[in-house]
């Protein structure tokens, strides 16, 4: 016993690790299906809106004029819009960062509420000209692209 | 003139390193020949170059010189002085100069004093450094030229991004580049051996001041990092997940493992392909780390420009150096020979354990960071987070923990559990002890909960392995591995404690009015305008009481910096010995009330300081392996003295 298992030391060591590793990698695969945070354009969060709870992100424009802050003073509601027009409302509690505008770009992380509001834990704006959310910065493309569009 | 000096000697040393290559791999046939002589003054020279156009390039910010183009777009003249040479490193074409300035140097210091391999190893090894090395100048010197002249003198400098000036960014880039270069030197050895067949302890040693200095740098830059983080960023995190901190953690973890199975191999002659692999896996992660921050292919402040060309340039780097090692080590792992063998309960054993753990760690890191990345490819957007980082990190952090409590009680080779009983349910109680107490005490989540009673368990087992030595007789190396796993306890106290007990308060609060956050009372006294050199701020004047007591003046501002135009949030911090209180000032709304974001962060003091335990201990370990390897150098020297004086 003693003579084969020293013979197969490596082997079983090998053996131990790769089993240890592919368990690893699935798990983290499965976890990853589970707890990823998706992606939404506002239209998209209308058309086939995440789980109440599930953590996600909203991206888009902070619709101008929809910018309040509610009585408890630490509280603003605004509405997330696109170009296509979709429209969706949300509350934040907190300080805005530092360049958060009406009409400006913004990725919200949060999640969706029973009543259709959707709750933001954290804001993300453009930082700077050289730090901009990479959704952000996409969505300035197109938009640019769009304008180059209706002037022509 | 002065940037075209700088230049000329980067094109030098690049030809240098070519020459290293060439002569360092047809020497190792010939380690004695005349090619051979080449190689390592090839690489001190090379270092002294490298140093002199990084000295050049400090020279150029410290007087502001326009016509650089590097200086004009990244500095400005009021500036002050501090932070015009760190502006020299905190940018894409300066930090890869320091990149390359570091390698280099080392590369000189091993020629310089590595005398313990056999030369065609150390021939090959050298030979490897150059390879790395020459990638790097290629890509310095053909698409990112620090030294690039502007047609015209620029009539003022763009400035630096006001959130990197700050004294950290003095310190951290610099101490992150220390540690990959240090991987990168254990990966030229880890080749070097593989090529010649040499795994030997002595390559283990050779390799391990190397792997030690990387860890100390590593775990100092992301310590420094983590505390630049929380107070800078303004949102009170020390830790995000983002792609960037991964990116430093992931070569952490792969240098961690290193260290360990580098300790073996140097003590037991056991673990020898293992280690190799874990030498290229260390520097395969540096690379993955800075591809993923400079391709600009995630977003981040780390992020300087975005520029596909030098993305797909290190990608195609990384495929070359990573690629070619595991070809060479699939080609030669199978005749390396096996070392020695051990039973599982052994320290060997427990270290293997831990071994896997920490590479199984680095897999679910590095899954979590490039997923995202993978699924970009099929057009969906997601990002991971703590919900994914946290819970399945911890199925394997715990584990680990536990071992690390009990293997460096065992003894090396062969052993029983039943020899560490007694020491090992002390542990046991006091984890089962502080987990009840804090069950009644209060609720915790799951985690946090582990982590407190984890980590009083191996603050307790970290100082086992002295117990019953002569203190003054204990190895300067052991006292290294005592002081970084109570460090580690300690980190991870202060991480569970924050996460379990932090209390935060937001609120609007008017002038003269005050609000409270756990046990402290805040009130805001006034708010005024204030100017620095470059910027004006809106500062709020706190006066903060714990408990009662006498208050604390506090002055967090809202800055406006004006090159470039950006505003950015300066949190102050009021810390006890038992805790920091956090506070933010926002905006004024519209009734004239101000918002004011308080958190109560009890012992999160406790996660830096842990970290930096863990540096010094590694430095401990450092010195202690240096001196020994000097005694070990000495001694042999003497045999040899006398052997010729017996046969003279």
């Amino acid at each position: 016993m003693n003579a084969l298992k020293a013979k197969h030391q490596r082997l079983i060591l090998i053996v131990i690790a790769l089993v240890a590793l592919v368990g690893a990698g699935l798990l983290a695969a499965w976890a990853l299906r589970n707890q990823a945070n998706y992606f939404y354009l506002p239209a998209q969060m209308v058309a086939a809106p995440p789980e109440v709870g599930q953590s996600v992100r909203l991206g888009g424009m902070v619709e101008e004029g929809s910018l309040t802050t509610l009585p408890d003073g630490v509280t603003v509601a605004f509405s997330v819009t696109d170009k296509d027009s979709a429209r969706v409302p949300v509350r934040f509690t907190g300080i805005l960062p530092d360049l958060f505008v009406e009409g400006s770009g913004v990725v919200a992380e949060g999640e969706l509420g029973p009543d259709g509001v959707f709750i933001a834990h954290n804001l993300l704006a453009k930082h700077d000209e050289n730090y901009v959310p990479r959704e952000l910065q996409e969505m300035d493309q197109h938009q640019q692209a769009a304008v180059v569009e209706e002037t022509y | 003139m002065t940037a075209e000096l700088g230049l000329a000697a980067l094109w030098l040393a690049a030809a240098l390193a070519a020459l290293q290559l060439i002569a360092g791999f047809l020497s190792v046939r010939n380690p004695t020949g005349e090619l051979a002589m080449l190689v390592r003054p090839a690489a001190i020279v090379q270092g002294g170059l490298c140093a002199f156009a990084f000295v050049v390039l400090l020279y150029l910010f410290a007087v502001t010189d326009l016509s650089v183009k590097l200086v004009a777009s990244n500095s400005h003249s009021m500036k002050p002085m501090i932070f015009k040479l760190a502006g020299a490193w905190g940018n894409h074409e300066g930090s890869m100069l320091l990149w390359i300035t570091v390698m280099a140097m080392a590369g000189g210091l091993i020629a310089l004093v590595e005398r313990r391999l056999p030369e065609k190893t150390m021939m090959a090894t050298l030979g490897a450094q150059a390879f790395v090395g020459l990638g790097f100048y290629a890509f310095l010197l053909l698409s990112s030229n620090p030294f690039e002249r502007l047609p015209q003198p620029a009539p003022e400098g763009m400035g630096l991004n006001p959130l990197l000036q700050d004294i950290g960014l003095a310190f951290h880039p610099p101490t992150l580049y220390f540690g990959y270069v240090g991987l990168s030197v254990a990966f030229s050895f880890a080749v070097g051996a593989l090529l010649t067949r040499q795994v030997t302890p002595d390559f283990a040693r050779a390799m391990r001041p190397w792997v030690l200095g990387a860890w100390v740098f590593l775990t100092i830059g992301i310590t420094a990092g983590s505390y630049w983080a929380y107070y800078e960023l303004g949102w009170g995190g020390w830790w995000f997940w983002d792609p960037v901190e991964n990116a430093s953690l992931m070569p952490w973890l792969a240098a961690t493992a290193l260290l360990h199975s580098a300790s073996v191999l140097a003590a037991r002659d056991a673990l020898r392909a293992w280690t190799i692999m874990l030498g290229v896996i260390a520097f395969s992660m540096s690379m993955v780390g800075t591809f993923l921050v400079r391709s600009g292919i995630l977003t981040s402040v780390h992020a300087f420009a975005v520029d596909p060309e030098r993305g797909s340039f290190i990608l195609i780097l990384l495929t070359l150096y990573i690629g070619g090692a595991l070809a060479l080590f699939a080609v030669r792992a199978g005749s390396v020979a096996e070392g020695e063998r051990f039973s599982l309960t052994s320290r060997e054993g427990a270290l293997v354990f831990n071994n896997v753990m920490l590479c199984a760690i680095l897999g679910v890191v590095l899954m979590g960071t490039l997923y995202p990345l993978l699924t970009e490819a099929f057009d969906v957007r997601v990002s991971v987070g703590p919900p994914y980082f946290n819970p399945v990190g911890a199925i394997f952090t715990f584990p680990m923990l536990a071992v690390m409590a009990v293997g460096p009680l065992l003894r090396w080779r062969r052993d029983t559990m039943a020899r560490v009983r007694t020491p090992l349910i002390a542990v046991a109680a006091v984890i089962v002890v502080v987990l009840v107490l804090v069950l009644v005490l209060g609720g915790a989540g799951i985690l946090p909960l582990l982590g407190l009673a984890f980590a009083a368990g191996l603050a307790i087992a970290s100082f086992l392995p002295l117990r019953g030595r002569n203190l003054r007789r204990v190895p300067l190396a052991v006292w290294g591995m005592v002081i970084a796993h109570f460090g580690v306890a300690v980190a991870l106290y202060g991480m569970a404690s924050e996460t379990a007990f932090t209390k935060e308060r937001l609120a609007a609060v008017e002038v003269g009015g005050s609000t409270e956050v756990g046990p402290w009372t805040v009130k805001l006294a006034g708010v005024e305008p204030v100017a620095g050199p470059n910027w004006t701020a809106i500062e709020g004047h706190l006066q903060a009481s714990y408990d009662g007591g006498k208050p604390i003046e506090l002055g967090p501002q809202a800055r406006t910096f004006w090159a470039p135009i950006q505003e950015t949030t300066e949190s102050v911090l009021a810390t006890r010995w038992n805790g920091q209180l956090y506070a933010v000032i926002g905006n004024q709304a519209e009734d004239g009330r101000w918002q004011l974001r308080l958190w109560w962060k009890p012992w999160v003091t406790l996660i830096w300081y842990g970290g930096m335990l863990v540096a010094l201990g590694g430095a401990l370990a450092l010195v202690g392996r240096v001196r020994e390897d000097l005694k070990r150098r000495h001694v042999r020297a003497r045999i040899a003295e006398r052997r010729r004086e017996a046969k003279a």
